[in-house]
């Protein structure tokens, strides 16, 4: 079996349109949800999200490029711009022919869809553009991204709701580390901050009119995000014969399903894909110091992810830190375990754990370090990366410096 | 049909119950209303009386909305129908 690194990295969401930008924020502590801003915003119960602001997207892509590009699509090339420009690699000949893209996401072109429904049903329009169907499917963003970087050998789409980027991330280290492929460029994209996207998850009644607080007693819901995040993942003796810069190892991953409920999670689906997770990595558990929680500030995720955060690591649960990075960018369902690898890579190369912003009163139901409101220095060794998705699916990602 | 007996059709309904077994002080969890079932009751709630239940299944008891009972639930539908006639 093949060692896996990370050597590129990019990111646009609603902390900064950079990876560098996106660190600084986290180690900040800053909030990057503010009124969301769109058509028939004023008919939703819900003003609030975690949505870029002030990006143009005329200043990254022409006008042949726009018409075909839903804004996930254009979030998930500007990410991968940043992570392969990083990473120093061009794609040529065997290189190109073996290496490919696995991206997550949940609504894929929703904006698309969105905005061609209402041309249709509300407008009574007979016509549409010809590219709504390339535009609006979820594999257009993966395959837009191969052919701007010829990315030439297995390229696909996978779609786990709210754990689509860690199932995306996961297969991307599975094939690098069976020697399939050499290098794979992977991570999420997701754009739902439209009326239609936001008017659906209304009705679930889950989400929160003011802030995403998790694990606060106070907590009263989610916050949808938008944005992507990108990587680099590399075989170890590749990345080392060419020189690059390593940003961390991936060294396990496990998935499970709670095989249970549509929506409720399952504190032994949770448990499983951790354990499954430290099991695959050879990594024993006192050596964790960070986890980055899939932490949404609903009263089920967050009481469920801890009980099954203390079931794994017993004692060691209080020493070990657990945050929740969508207090400050929301919930980017399908991209929301590739811009949290983000605060997993800061963690170990830069010894600054991002912090549960929003944090005002302790919960005895999740009696964890949740590094509340503010950054804090530490090193870290090992970190983990939780993912839990309607439908029960978990997917959990370890990372260690190398 | 007034309210009580259109409230107690809809959680019925949700219940797989006959009408008559759903009584006012029966709570929805004797009732084997999920949360699930309890958003699903409340959306056909504001549909059949067009109102908008102020109601988040983060923290029901923190609602503005009582669901501990039937009895509640029907007086909490019966003050928001008012108050849109006013």
């Amino acid at each position: 079996m093949k060692r896996v690194v990370i050597t590129g990295a990019g990111t646009i969401n609603p902390l900064g349109q950079t990876v560098p930008e996106t660190l600084a924020a986290m180690r900040e502590g800053r909030c990057g949800i503010s009124d969301l801003e769109f058509r028939d915003v004023e008919r939703l119960a819900i003003h609030i999200g975690g949505q870029i602001k002030g990006y143009d997207a005329e200043a990254h892509f022409n006008r042949q490029q726009l018409s075909l590009y839903d804004r996930f699509t254009q979030f998930a090339l500007l990410a991968a711009r940043e992570a392969i420009g990083q990473a120093g690699l061009e794609f040529h000949g065997q290189l190109a022919d073996t290496s490919g893209v696995v991206m997550g996401t949940s609504g894929g072109g929703l904006t698309t869809q969105d905005e061609n429904y209402r041309s249709v049903y509300e407008e009574g329009k007979n016509r549409v553009h010809p590219f709504v169907v390339p535009k609006l499917m979820n594999n257009a963003a993966a395959s837009h991204m191969s052919m701007e970087f010829n990315l030439r050998g297995p390229s696909f789409t996978v779609a786990t709701a709210c754990a689509s980027s860690n199932h995306a991330m996961g297969m991307a280290f599975q094939m690098v580390r069976s020697g399939a492929c050499p290098v794979m460029v992977t991570g999420g994209s997701e754009s739902m901050l439209c009326f239609g996207g936001v008017k659906a998850w209304e009705g679930l009644r889950v989400m929160s009119k003011d802030a995403c607080r998790p694990f606060s007693a106070n907590r009263n819901g989610m916050v949808q995000g938008e944005g992507a995040g990108v990587f680099v993942f590399e075989e170890y003796e590749h990345a080392r014969a060419r020189g690059a810069e390593i940003l961390a190892e991936v060294a396990g991953f496990a998935m499970t399903s709670d095989a249970s409920d549509i929506v409720m999670p399952s504190k032994q689906g949770a448990a499983r894909a951790i354990a499954g997770a430290l099991r695959d990595g050879r990594i024993d558990r006192n050596s964790v110091g960070y986890i980055n929680a899939h932490g949404t500030g609903t009263a089920a995720n967050d009481k469920t992810e801890c009980a099954a955060v203390a079931d794994v690591f017993g004692h060691h649960a209080d020493a070990l830190m657990i945050s929740s990075t969508k207090s400050m960018h929301g919930h980017l369902i399908g991209g929301t375990g590739a811009v949290e690898l983000l605060a997993c890579i800061m963690a170990l190369r830069d010894g600054v754990i991002a912090p549960t912003i929003g944090y005002e009163e302790p919960d005895p139901e999740c009696a964890l370090d949740v590094v509340p409101n503010e950054a804090r220095e530490a090193k870290v060794d090992v970190v983990l990366s939780n993912a839990f998705a309607f439908g029960g699916l978990n997917a959990v990602l370890a990372l260690r410096n190398p | 049909m007034d309210i009580k007996d259109k409230v107690i059709a809809i959680i019925a309904d949700q219940a797989v119950l006959e009408p008559s077994d759903v009584t006012l002080d029966s709570t929805l969890d004797t009732l084997g209303i999920d949360s699930l079932g309890l958003v699903e009751s409340i959306f056909a709630i504001e549909e059949a009386f067009d109102i908008s239940v102020p109601f988040n299944a983060n923290d029901p008891s923190e609602s503005d909305f009582d669901i501990s009972t039937v009895a509640s639930i029907v007086a909490g539908v019966e003050r928001l129908v008012a108050e849109q006639k006013s």
